[in-house]
């Protein structure tokens, strides 16, 4: 087990001669010894390419990546301490369950005895104990990915287990009960782990820090909450929640921002880099639809059980609502924002208020 | 839509029928029929029952080609199969040099199989060709027209030189299909390369293994073109395989009920191996899934 230090990494594929030719730009973190990473984003963000990196099969171009301080920048794979689950089961065929997860101890030469106490140890926490001696070939797609996982369990030197959309192939109502044992051994043996999806359920339940990247760029690290309440970039904002944060182009004057002919109140004084695009974000969550605030045009009203989702367009731009499961959209509604849930962007990244005070 | 029932349309069925009665069916049932005759020529046939089968089983001529014939396929197979998945490991995995090797070891799969008995015909004679030349200049007293161990040796070597391709490819078509991810799994859990090889490349070539070697078998169970440019079966009757034999019975000393009695023995006897294959291939599948 080790802290994941990622020390000014960066990382293109062919020659880089402008910042976009950079499959991964300039990353630069600490990744604590015990913690449960993931990294989120959509397809072609980078992040299978920063997973690779930390795994060894990539040598970034630029940068170093230690391992609880060691630097195993230059260091293979297997020399990496490293345990990975692949998208796809990987379980060798011929084997039952239990030499599986013997066979990295034997090639370790690890004695016996030994292998035997600590493959029934793994075989007691993954609960495969009932099918020890089946052989790896017949099993479900959920049980070969936990034998995949507890060949990485049974190795006492692992630094870091790696998950690469682990759950692809495996029937949704069993992701939830593989994703809380998941989240029960990491509590139970804290090995740092590092979460590869761009499934925001996937990272939110499973993660203490998600790692939101897009384009490339790593655009916020931060807890569940704090990517749903201060999203540091628009596209956080969007890709996270369901529906995503209700954005549109705003006019900053000091506490209030104008969206088209209307006013909104700010919770403090905001100043934007000058020539910069601003964008006032909210999330449909802390929309509230009355006879007061911004003229809204109802398009569409989804019921999903619960709650109502609320699409509509204010100011031409589209915007949505959620109100709790009974509550009656108005006639001709008005749109609040709650106003301590306002967010502000200048060319997508957040803006930190210029004061403190709320605004009366 | 209402479905009108034609049964016209199994008239569209009719040419396949045609085809297969001509090349398949018809030619069986007259060896069968030849098989249960005696003929002295002029078209007179005599019924002779099983007469014709009891012979042949009994017959020391026959006894011989088959065992020659087992020797023949069982030495190819030991040979051709773990040449080839040796060679089929060690071509690049992609790349341009993967095709070069691809195209190369097509090659000698793409060339007429008298044209090869011609070739290792000449290659090997000891006066002119370059491989009995080269073995007598080394000391080796070769010469496959009056040796046994020489024609075998030869006959083998060609065998292998023609078809252990052909294991190559599917054993190389079944290495392909193996994900990255085992690789880099092996490499995580600290696999040797004779582990790689053993749990994970060996089981995944498993099926088109059994291919290659059902394919090997049958087709090394009937050679007849090779062999018979290469040597005549000669020196002697050293290289007579089973069809050799049989042309000669039927054609040599015209000899039908015999011939065709055994046709029929060698070719259950391929259908029994088919069989077995088939069986062995479908319970592996059951184990898998």
């Amino acid at each position: 087990m080790a802290e994941i230090t990622l020390d000014h990494i960066r990382h293109a594929y062919g020659p880089a001669k402008s910042r976009d030719d950079y499959a991964l730009k300039e990353l630069n973190h600490v990744w604590s010894d015990g913690g449960a990473y993931a990294l989120l984003g959509p397809s072609g963000c980078g992040k299978t390419t920063l997973l690779n990196i930390i795994s060894g099969l990539l040598t970034p171009s630029e940068g170093r990546i230690l391992f609880g301080g060691k630097d195993v920048t230059g260091l293979p794979p297997e020399a990496r301490n490293i345990a990975q689950v692949f998208q796809f089961p990987v379980v060798y065929d011929t084997m039952s369950v239990a030499e599986n997860l013997a066979f990295p101890l034997k090639n370790r030469g690890v004695p016996a005895a030994e292998i035997k106490a600590r493959v029934a140890r793994v075989l007691d926490m993954l609960r495969l104990t009932a099918i020890a001696d089946k052989k790896a070939a017949g099993l479900t797609a959920d049980n070969k990915q936990k034998i995949s996982l507890g060949r990485g369990m049974v190795r006492d030197d692992v630094a870091a287990i790696l998950f690469d959309e682990p759950l692809t192939v495996i029937d949704p109502h069993l992701k939830w009960e593989l994703r809380a044992g998941l989240k029960r051994l990491h509590r139970e043996f804290g090995h740092t782990m590092v979460y590869v999806t761009h499934d925001q359920t996937e990272a939110l339940t499973f993660a203490d820090k998600v790692v939101v990247m897009y384009a490339g760029e790593v655009v916020q690290v931060g807890t569940p909450e704090e990517l749903f309440l201060t999203p540091t970039h628009t596209f956080v904002g969007y890709f996270i929640g369901s529906p995503g944060m209700n954005v549109l182009p705003v006019t900053l004057e000091g506490t209030t921002a104008r969206v088209g002919g209307e006013e909104v109140a700010l919770p403090a004084a905001f100043a934007a880099p000058a020539g910069a695009r601003v964008e006032l974000g909210v999330r449909p969550e802390f929309v509230t639809l009355g006879a007061e605030g911004l003229a809204f045009t109802t398009t569409r009203v989804d019921d999903v059980g619960r709650e109502k989702i609320v699409h509509g367009t204010i100011a031409g731009r589209d915007v949505a609502a959620i109100l709790p499961e009974g509550a009656e959209v108005p006639a001709e509604p008005r749109a609040r924002f709650r106003l301590d849930r306002i967010n502000l962007y200048a060319d997508d990244w957040r803006l930190a208020p210029a004061t403190k005070e709320p605004a009366a | 839509m209402t479905k009108t029932q034609n049964n016209r349309a199994w008239f569209l069925v009719l040419p396949v029928l045609v085809l297969v009665a001509m090349n398949a069916i018809i030619p069986l049932m007259t060896v069968v029929n030849y098989s249960l005759q005696e003929t002295f020529g002029d078209n007179l046939f005599f019924w002779s029952g099983t007469d014709n089968y009891v012979a042949v089983l009994h017959s020391p001529r026959f006894h011989a080609a088959l065992l020659r014939q087992f020797a023949f396929t069982f030495i190819i197979l030991l040979i051709e199969v773990p040449l080839g998945v040796a060679i089929a490991l060690a071509m690049p995995r992609a790349g341009v040099w993967s095709s070069v090797c691809l195209v190369l070891m097509a090659l000698p799969l793409l060339i007429p199989w008298n044209v090869v008995g011609a070739m290792w015909n000449i290659f090997a004679l000891p006066d002119i060709g370059l491989l009995g030349w080269g073995l007598n200049a080394l000391g080796i007293n070769f010469n496959y027209t009056n040796q046994p161990v020489s024609a075998w040796f030869t006959i083998v070597l060609m065998d292998v030189w023609h078809w252990t391709s052909l294991v190559v490819l599917l054993a190389f078509a079944g290495l392909r299909s193996i994900d990255e991810a085992y690789y880099r799994a092996a490499k995580i859990d600290g696999a040797s390369r004779w582990a790689v090889f053993r749990y994970i490349q060996l089981p995944k070539m498993r099926q088109v293994l059994i291919i290659a070697i059902l394919l090997r078998f049958i087709d090394s169970f009937m050679i007849y073109t090779e062999p018979f440019v290469l040597t005549g079966g000669g020196p002697g009757n050293a290289t007579t395989l089973l069809s050799i034999d049989l042309v000669k019975a039927a054609l040599g000393e015209f000899n039908l009920g015999i011939a065709a009695a055994m046709s029929i023995i060698y070719f259950l006897m391929t259908l029994f191996v088919c069989w077995l294959f088939y069986t062995l291939m479908t319970q592996g599948k059951e184990d898998a899934a």
